[in-house]
Formats: C-alpha cells, structure tokens, sequence
C-alpha cells in the first residue's frame, strides 16, 4: 500500500485500510463493513451538500449574467461567501407553520424533498472507482426517487392548507404524470445501446462513441423531459410566481424554504449529470483516447471525477440557459406538447433505435454510427415536416384576427 | 464483502438525517413569537375563505389514466430492451408490435379527445 495505490484507486485504498482498523480493534467483518459504509455514505453527502452550497453561488451569479446584472459580489471574492450568508440568514429566521396545516406532512415535505436528491447521490459514478454503489437497476432507481421528490411537492403544497400551493401541487401532479413517460422511454434507449441498466455499464458501453452521437434526439427528449421533471422554467407551472405567487412553498419559511430550493439545484445538478452519464460518457467517453499511449492518465479517479463534474456542470448550465430563456408554458399546452409531440416521438425513436441497433451492430462501427445518426436526423426532418404541415392546416382555418375597434368618439 | 441494498438502506436513512439536522438547529436558535395574524393563511392580504381541502375537478383525469397504462407499459418493456442483444430478430419484432397496440390506444384516446384540456 503506497502512495501510488492511493492515485489509483482512493476509494478502495482507504476502506480497506478503515476495515483493517476497525478488525484490528476486535469487530466483527460485518459490523465493521457497516461503518466503512456509514463513513463512506457521510463523507459522500457533505460532499453533495457542499456542491450544493457552491451550486447556490453558481446559479445566482449566471442568473445575474443572463440578466445583465452583476449578481452577488459583496461577501468575499466574487460574492463566493454569499451561499453561506443566505444560510445562516435562512437558520435563524422564524420557522412559521400556518394554523390550518397538517402539521406532520407540512414538516416532512422539505425533508423528503432533500432526500429524494440525495438518495440519487447513492448511484451517481463520480469516477470508475468513486462511487457509492452500482446498482443493476440503477435506471428504475433514478424514476423511483424523482418520483419521491414530485411526492414532497405534493405533500408540501397539499398540507400548506392554502389555495395556492393546493392548485402548484395538483399543477406538480399533471406535470409528474406525464412527463415521466416519455422520459421512462427515453431510458429504454441507452438500456438497448449499452445492454445494461447500470450507469457503470452504460459509462463503460461508451468509452468509444457517445449515445448523444448515436441517438441525437433521444438525448433531446430526455433534456426537455429532465427540465419538466425538475418544474423549472418553461414548465415552473408548480410555482409559477405571477399567477401563484410562489406555488407549492408559498407558506415555508426558513430553512423548511431552504431545503426545497436547495434540493430544486442540487436536482437540477444531478439531473445534468445524468444527461452526462447516459448521453455524454460520464467520468469516460474519450472516444478510445485513453487506450492511446500517454493518454493513460485519463483514467485516473481524480481525473475521471473532474471531468464528470465539468461535464455535469455544462448540463446544469444548459437547464439554467433554457429556464432564463424561455417563457412559462400554459398548462393545457403543456400536457398536449408532451401527450401529442413526446410520447408519439419518443416511441418512434425507441422502435427505430431497437431495430436498427439488432440489424447494424452486424456492420462495421462506422457504419452502424453513420445509420443510427442518419435514422435519427430522418426522424427529425419528418417530424418537422408534419409539424409544418399541421401548422399549414392550422392557418387556413385560423380565426383572422379582429379588426381593429373603431375608437368610441 | 459488498451489499448494494444494505448500501442503499444505509444511505436513505443518512439522507434522512441530513436534512433533519439544519432544522432542528434552526428550531433552537430562531425567534418563535407566533401570533394570530402572522399564522394566517397567506392570500396576499386577504382574508381566506373556508378551508382549502375542497374536491375540485382535475382536468388531467384521463391523462393520469393513460399515464398508468404507458408506465405499466414501460416495466414490462424494460426486460426486453435489456435482453434485445441476446434475442433472436422476431422477439424484437414482438416487442414492436406490443408498443403498437399501446400506440393503439393512445390513438383512440387522442381521436376520442381525450387528450384535450376540458
């Protein structure tokens, strides 16, 4: 056990050298695989809380640049200090439960909230050693916990005991039922491409070429499902402040506040990771270059690690482009885009990918990607056809707009 | 020895424990002077009207119907785009005509307008 042992595998090296302690002083293997374990899983979540800190900074200071404004800049360096003066403002604000709530279910919901995004953090590959554990069915995994976060909404809104969060939460309730389809379908495709439903397995399948390359539009689908998932802007109907005044939190207060809007970044931060690791490679995807030699050091955990949260970081900054861009979408059309744009895209990308994938894996690798890109962009300008024409349909029947009142004289 | 569900169980109950931290710190050093007014219902000034547990209609009924029916849709659909390597060209043939009666309905649904805002 060197130095070097330690470059290579961090992780390893240091629950082994823990679980030699920990037997050393007498407890028995299973007991000590136990607090290894509970080391591991403490030390990983300061860790996510910490992004998360750093994630406030970040999303304050790139809102401020798309509004050409300066954004935090008093507290330390850049304003880098600002994220903690926020929290100790939000610990030491009076904590106001309204009469009429339920209670319990009002003072679970921002725990829940917190814990559906860190329960992600157990499965999310941060580098080919550094890992919380690798499930085999990870990809049901990341649906079951997004579903538990769209649960604390509900549960935050529905036991508020105030209109307004009641009409965000059953706002979150239409959201959750329909962009999960397409989204589930969507992650059929790298289970197909990769053969795995683990996200090592999917890193791994694509150390050579990224998913993105193969399968442009799912990644697309998934990107606009992954925003209305996480009810950011354009599909904030859950909290939209105009009609809403602050939707689903409108009655939380201090740090019951807090958690939902720093577990909506976090969210938001995992999810770009999870663009990354599906469609983009994750800690890999240097399309063979580590093979090459003197590019060896790209597989260091280190490394790997870094260009994971970089990789992550883009997708996070993407969604936040997206939601400081766009206007809120209405809600009837936000359920048709999803009913009659998505789903129907979204199962013809899924057929197209499983049959071409069977038939062309048989070829050579440039070839198959050539096929599956080509499908894809056939798809996509036959899609635009019909929408065209669906909009040419639209005009000639389209009510003209009224002629302009005569002024009352 | 690594057991991925104890891990993930280990894991729950921490993230639990996390977020319940902060709060009950919170609890300690934050003001409590609840008064009649400040616990009232938020209604950006005015005085709110009965409670808010009333049944209205959810326009999304038939959609969260349709939405069970494609998430039963996809469990079932998962085993077989995770074996589709290993499975002979008709199995992945089946596989498409299963989505295509699921296609089906959601068709008839959309022609019988119930993929509308009402």
């Amino acid at each position: 056990m060197t130095f070097a042992d330690f470059l290579n595998n961090p992780i390893q090296f240091i629950g082994d050298w823990l679980t030699q302690v920990l037997t050393n002083w007498g407890l028995s293997d299973s007991l000590a695989t136990i607090l290894v374990y509970l080391v591991g899983i403490t030390v990983l979540i300061v860790f996510a809380m910490v992004l998360d800190i750093g994630l406030v900074w970040v999303e304050r200071k790139v809102v401020a640049r798309f509004q050409d404004r300066l954004g935090p800049n008093r507290i330390g360096p850049f304003g880098i200090f600002q994220p903690f003066a926020d929290i100790i403002k939000l610990v030491i604000k009076e904590d106001i439960t309204p009469a009429g709530a339920d209670k319990i279910i009002f003072n679970i919901a921002p725990v829940l909230a917190a814990t559906s995004v860190i329960a992600l953090w157990a499965i999310l590959p941060l580098a080919s050693s550094i890992f919380g554990t690798d499930l085999n069915v990870a990809l049901l995994y990341v649906v079951a916990a997004g579903a538990l976060g769209t649960l604390a909404i509900i549960m935050g809104g529905w036991s508020s005991n105030n209109k307004y969060a009641l009409i965000g939460a059953f706002r979150m309730v239409a959201n959750m039922v329909s962009y999960e389809v397409p989204m589930v379908i969507i992650l059929l495709i790298p289970t197909i491409l990769a053969d795995s439903m683990s996200l090592q397995g999917i890193i791994e399948a694509q150390r050579g070429i990224w998913f993105a390359l193969l399968s442009p539009l799912g990644f697309l689908i998934f990107f606009v499902c992954a925003i209305a998932e996480l009810g950011r802007t354009p599909f904030d109907l859950v909290e939209a402040e105009s009609e809403l005044t602050a939707g689903f939190n409108v009655e939380y207060s201090g740090m019951k506040f807090g958690w939902f809007y720093a577990s909506e970044l976090l969210h938001a931060f995992t999810f770009g990771g999870f663009i990354a690791i599906l469609f983009f490679g994750g800690y890999g995807g240097f399309f063979g270059l580590e093979k090459v030699s003197g590019f060896a050091w790209l597989t260091n955990p280190f490394i790997e690690a870094a260009v994971f949260i970089a990789k992550a970081m883009f997708g996070y900054w993407a969604i936040m482009w997206v939601k400081y861009t766009l206007p809120r979408i209405r809600i009837d059309h936000m359920l048709a885009f999803n009913w009659k744009f998505l789903v129907p895209l979204s199962l013809v990308v899924l057929v197209t990918t499983a049959i071409l994938h069977k038939v062309l894996i048989v070829l050579p690798t440039w070839q198959y990607v050539l096929g599956m890109f080509a499908s894809n962009l056939v798809i996509a300008s036959g899609t635009i056809e019909i929408l065209r024409a669906e909009g040419r349909k639209r005009d000639r029947f389209s009510v003209q707009p009224a002629k302009k009142q005569e002024q009352i004289s | 020895m690594h057991n991925e569900w104890l891990y993930i169980g280990l894991f729950l109950i921490i993230g639990i424990i996390v977020p319940i931290v902060p709060l009950v710190l919170a609890r300690f050093i934050s003001p409590r002077k609840p008064n009649a007014i400040k616990q009232s219902t938020y209604e950006c000034g005015i005085e709110t009207v009965g409670e808010s547990w009333v049944q209205f209609k959810a326009q999304y009924y038939i959609f969260a119907l349709v939405f069970l029916l494609f998430d039963v849709e996809v469990v079932f659909l998962f085993p077989w785009a995770l074996t589709l390597n290993k499975l002979p060209l008709y199995a992945v043939v089946e596989g498409v005509i299963f989505i295509g009666i699921l296609v089906s309905g959601l068709v008839y649904a959309w022609r019988k307008g119930m993929l509308e805002w009402a």
